[in-house]
């Protein structure tokens, strides 16, 4: 499926700060359904600190972010329900509960958001851990994972609901290069094949030239925006030294 | 709170065409939140209409997710159980790929994967015991492992982090004071009241400083101290170490050549074993004027009196052996509760598990070496 040009999140205005220290100030952009979508930025520059934003876990200093038409800081009931089932996250280590094998951690969230018998949840759990490729690891406890299994076995949490959009923080820190070469694989597979919507924090140049249909830029000084696009078309002609030296993996300044 | 009704809701129509075939047309939102009646209308359709052949039309479908596709597929299986051909026609380009996504051998087939297998009681009783000697022995390796660290620091006390060593002496000494005195005071109060009223029988209440002052110095003072430390740090211990373990912030430092016991166990058991015999000896004096409130308000003592006949009551001797006494729950209840955090493996739960070991560890160990003293004053004395 073709990314659309029907926004899904709408970042507007948006001022992140912890306390007094403003990370980011004034930063509007717009995610299309069914993109994936690559933020970029040197370490610190509040990167993650966006993504969190955009999905509700922080609440903004000024402006808002939309999913759906829907504010992620809202407080009514009904709405945070929409956006939970709308919204998956993968965290770094893929934060699974220690505690549950990895049929139990995919479940839980189909267990408490919906009324469906065991047995379909059952299917589904099967349907999602295959999808990620860990069908036959339902009884395994997270810590009897390797790395990389215990992202996707979280991709796979993330996706229990069929959410619409997923956001990742730095999936491929700490995976080797083919785990992390099967990892995008795996992700674009979702996006093309489900249509879900992607917003991604990486470092990795080759992960980005890979997966993103577009990325934005967040730069520590200004901070703010410095570039928004296709990252072949930024790497080729971009005029600012900054997006330049990022693609080029030139260290700042030389 | 339950996924919401979607607006669109899934419809289901069918009609009969020719003879026995089924034509079902599904329109609208073909999702998770609409599964569940989805499911049952494919169900009583199969069973009412009995079809020898089904097609599915797609065209009306507005949104379709996984779950939605799993639940054609579903039908589709069900459908071949009975050898009834089933067809889908209008297929959306969303609906096809998330079909070719789904790998439907792994999904459909019936065959759960093996469960664990669960042990019988015979292996239960066998790895029980083994835990019991692993335990056993892994407590013993780190004592050893301490007394090595503790020797080597009074040789070298240039080499022991003391910078830790004093953030510990705060955290289990100066920041527990409060508890100990409050609790101590309140145990005294209660003693010299409680002895009070069968003293008093007797004319015998100046003997009320004697038994709160015996009692705390040689018994009560070091107990109640131990277990509040347990309580309070050897906990703290278990869960900080553990913590670390966890994080393999543990694999860190041994891979950096340092030894584990000696970077973290070492500062926090001389912390306790400073602080637990000066807490010890707080408890006894807050213990004492606990009786001694109770002896000047209740009983017409002077408190000039009172503390006369505290002092005669008390040798020094039994200070000494007090002092002695809780520096020895100070290595059991700082050890054990390290010990027990460097036992901690995998995640969260585990944490928690060691933690509360700790403390019940902790306290096993006092009353037991408590014992163990009495004894063995009883025979020195
Ligand atoms: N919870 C927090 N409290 C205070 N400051 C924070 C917090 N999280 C991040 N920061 C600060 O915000 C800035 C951006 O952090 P982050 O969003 O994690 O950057 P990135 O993910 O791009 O590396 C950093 O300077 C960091 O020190
Ligand atoms: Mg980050």
């Amino acid at each position: 499926m073709k990314p659309g040009t029907r926004s899904i999140i709408d970042v507007d205005n948006l001022t992140a700060s912890y306390g007094e220290n403003v990370i980011f100030r004034d930063v509007s952009f717009q995610v299309f359904k069914g993109e994936i979508l690559v933020i970029l930025g040197g370490s610190g520059c509040g990167k993650s600190t966006l993504l969190k934003h955009m999905f509700g876990l922080n609440r903004p200093a000024s402006g808002r972010v939309l999913i759906n038409g829907i504010d992620v800081s809202t407080n009514d009931e009904n709405e945070l329900a929409h956006l939970r089932r709308n919204i998956g996250v993968l965290f770094q280590s893929g934060a699974l509960f220690g505690s549950m094998t990895l049929a139990e951690n995919v479940s839980l969230p189909l267990e408490t958001y919906t009324d469906l018998p065991l047995e379909m949840i059952e299917r589904i759990v099967r349907m999602k851990l295959s999808l990620v490729g860990l069908a036959g690891y339902e009884n395994y406890l997270p810590s009897e994972l390797s790395g990389g299994m215990k992202k996707r076995a979280g991709l796979a949490r993330a996706m229990a609901l069929d959410p619409t959009v997923l956001f990742f923080d730095e999936p491929s820190a700490g995976l080797d290069p083919i785990t992390s070469a099967g990892l995008d694989n795996l992700m674009k597979k979702i996006n093309r094949g489900l249509g879900t919507t992607m917003v991604v924090v990486t470092h990795e140049l080759d992960s980005i030239f890979s997966i993103a249909d577009r990325v934005i830029m967040l730069d520590k000084d200004s901070k703010s925006i410095i570039a928004t696009g296709d990252p072949r078309d930024l790497k080729e002609s971009s005029q600012d030294p900054r997006v330049r030296n990022f693609f080029l993996r030139n260290p700042e300044g030389k | 709170m339950k996924l919401e009704n979607p607006i669109d809701d899934c419809q289901v129509s069918c009609a009969e065409k020719d003879g026995n075939d089924l034509l079902l047309s599904i329109s609208g939102s073909l999702s998770l939140p609409n599964l569940l009646s989805v499911k049952s209308r494919f169900q009583s359709i199969m069973s009412e209409r009995n079809p020898g052949k089904i097609t599915l039309d797609l065209a009306d479908i507005t949104y379709v997710d996984s779950a939605g596709v799993l639940s054609l597929l579903q039908l589709e299986l069900n459908a071949a159980r009975k050898s009834i051909p089933v067809y889908f026609v209008n297929v959306s380009a969303e609906a096809r790929n998330i079909m070719d996504l789904i790998d439907r051998s792994t999904v459909l087939d019936k065959s759960t994967p093996v469960e664990k297998n669960e042990l019988t009681p015979f292996e239960q009783v066998g790895e029980a015991s083994l835990k019991v000697a692993e335990d056993f022995t892994s407590i013993t390796i780190f004592l050893g492992d301490l007394l090595l660290a503790l020797s080597q620091a009074l040789l070298h006390p240039a080499g022991i982090r003391w910078k830790d060593f004093f953030f510990y002496v705060k955290r289990a000494g100066v920041d527990g004071l409060p508890i100990v005195a409050l609790l101590s005071f309140l145990l005294g109060l209660i003693i010299a009241f409680m002895s009070s009223l069968q003293l008093k029988q007797f004319g015998a209440n100046v003997y009320v400083a004697s038994l709160v002052g015996f009692g705390m110095v040689r018994e009560l003072g070091p107990i109640l101290t131990a277990i509040i430390i347990a309580g309070r740090s050897g906990s703290a211990f278990a869960a900080e170490i553990g913590t670390m373990k966890v994080n393999e912030e543990v694999d860190a430092l041994v891979t950096m050549g340092f030894n584990p016991t000696r970077f973290l166990a070492l500062p926090k058991v001389l912390a306790a074993m400073l602080v637990v015999p000066i807490l010890t000896l707080y408890s006894d004096v807050f213990g004492i004027l606990g009786g001694l409130m109770v002896g000047v308000m209740g009983f017409d003592l002077t408190a000039f009196s009172y503390l006369q006949q505290t002092v005669k009551s008390i040798d020094i001797f039994d200070v000494v052996t007090s002092l002695v006494k809780s520096v020895l729950f100070a290595v059991l209840i700082a050890g054990i509760g390290c010990q027990r955090g460097f036992r901690v493996k995998g995640g969260a739960e585990s944490v928690g598990l060691y933690t509360t070991s700790a403390v019940v560890a902790g306290l096993f160990l006092i009353i037991i070496a408590d014992s163990l003293f009495a004894i063995i004053l009883y025979y020195v004395h």
